[in-house]
């Protein structure tokens, strides 16, 4: 899966990297089934791998982007302070985890099944259910308005 | 599934540090998109895992949230995109320099 992620930040054309994105995700998603969580992988797949991504393969084969990003002087200027600054995160990340005996634990068998996930989320979390649904139809909104025929003149 | 709290933890580390670089790296709009949408799935990740270790249902309930609100964000920032290559024909985001910062 990283694999697959690390082929999909560093492919030219978008669509590649899209496909690639794609490949990711059924992977998490099955990481996600075996840590217990069946429903999220389901969705995991579903609005992630189904809808979003085509929705930017949509955008993508609609604006028709050719593979572009000609880089601009020495690899190393562009490339250094990137991998610097990644692989110095990276470092204290993993020695900040693994410093803690807590990381050392197993996690035990767990399995959720939807019904109980579908009772938490509408009993105690039935505000932030109506948020996030405010949440969609604002963006949606939001997008309508960005999607209107540009103003005479406005360029 | 029996692993160690800390490996899914650091699997979940490099993913987010791969899109970091995916967001510094690469110039043009949509593949900076593409960098938040693995960082999102990292941080997700992060929120089963805990779930998974601490038996508990409210990490799958965040990552739902997480998952609509992630939804609204990609609507809303293809939306821009679109815009923006109707204003300038371009997705590199160097071009967009109109504030002259």
């Amino acid at each position: 899966m990283l694999a697959a992620t690390l082929l999909c930040i560093t492919r030219r054309n978008p669509v590649h990297a899209v496909i690639y994105l794609v490949t990711a995700f059924f992977a998490l998603a099955l990481m996600f089934y075996l840590l217990g969580a069946p429903l999220v992988a389901a969705w995991e797949v579903v609005v992630y791998a189904g809808a979003i991504m085509v929705l930017f393969l949509f955008i993508i084969m609609m604006l028709g982007l050719a593979p572009q990003e000609v880089p601009e002087g020495p690899g190393w200027q562009r490339w250094g302070p990137l991998v610097l600054l990644s692989s110095s995160m990276m470092a204290c990340t993993l020695l900040l985890i693994f410093q803690d005996p807590l990381a050392s634990k197993e996690i035990g068998d767990f399995y959720l099944a939807p019904q109980a996930l579908g009772e938490a989320l509408f009993s105690r979390y039935a505000l932030a259910v109506e948020i996030v649904s405010f949440q969609l139809l604002f963006a949606a909104i939001g997008a309508y308005i960005l999607g209107r025929p540009l103003p005479k003149g406005d360029n | 599934m029996i692993i160690p709290f800390g490996h899914a933890l650091a699997f979940a580390a490099a993913l987010f540090v791969l899109g970091l670089t995916c967001v510094l790296l690469r110039r043009q709009i949509i593949m900076i998109l593409i960098g938040v949408e693995i960082m999102l799935n990292a941080a997700s990740l992060v929120f089963i895992a805990a779930s998974a270790y601490w038996q508990q249902v409210d990490g799958q309930v965040f990552v739902i949230l997480l998952m609509a609100i992630t939804a609204a964000e990609v609507a809303v920032a293809l939306a821009m995109v679109v815009y923006l290559w109707r204003r300038k024909r371009t997705l590199v985001a160097d071009e967009f320099n109109g504030m002259h910062g």
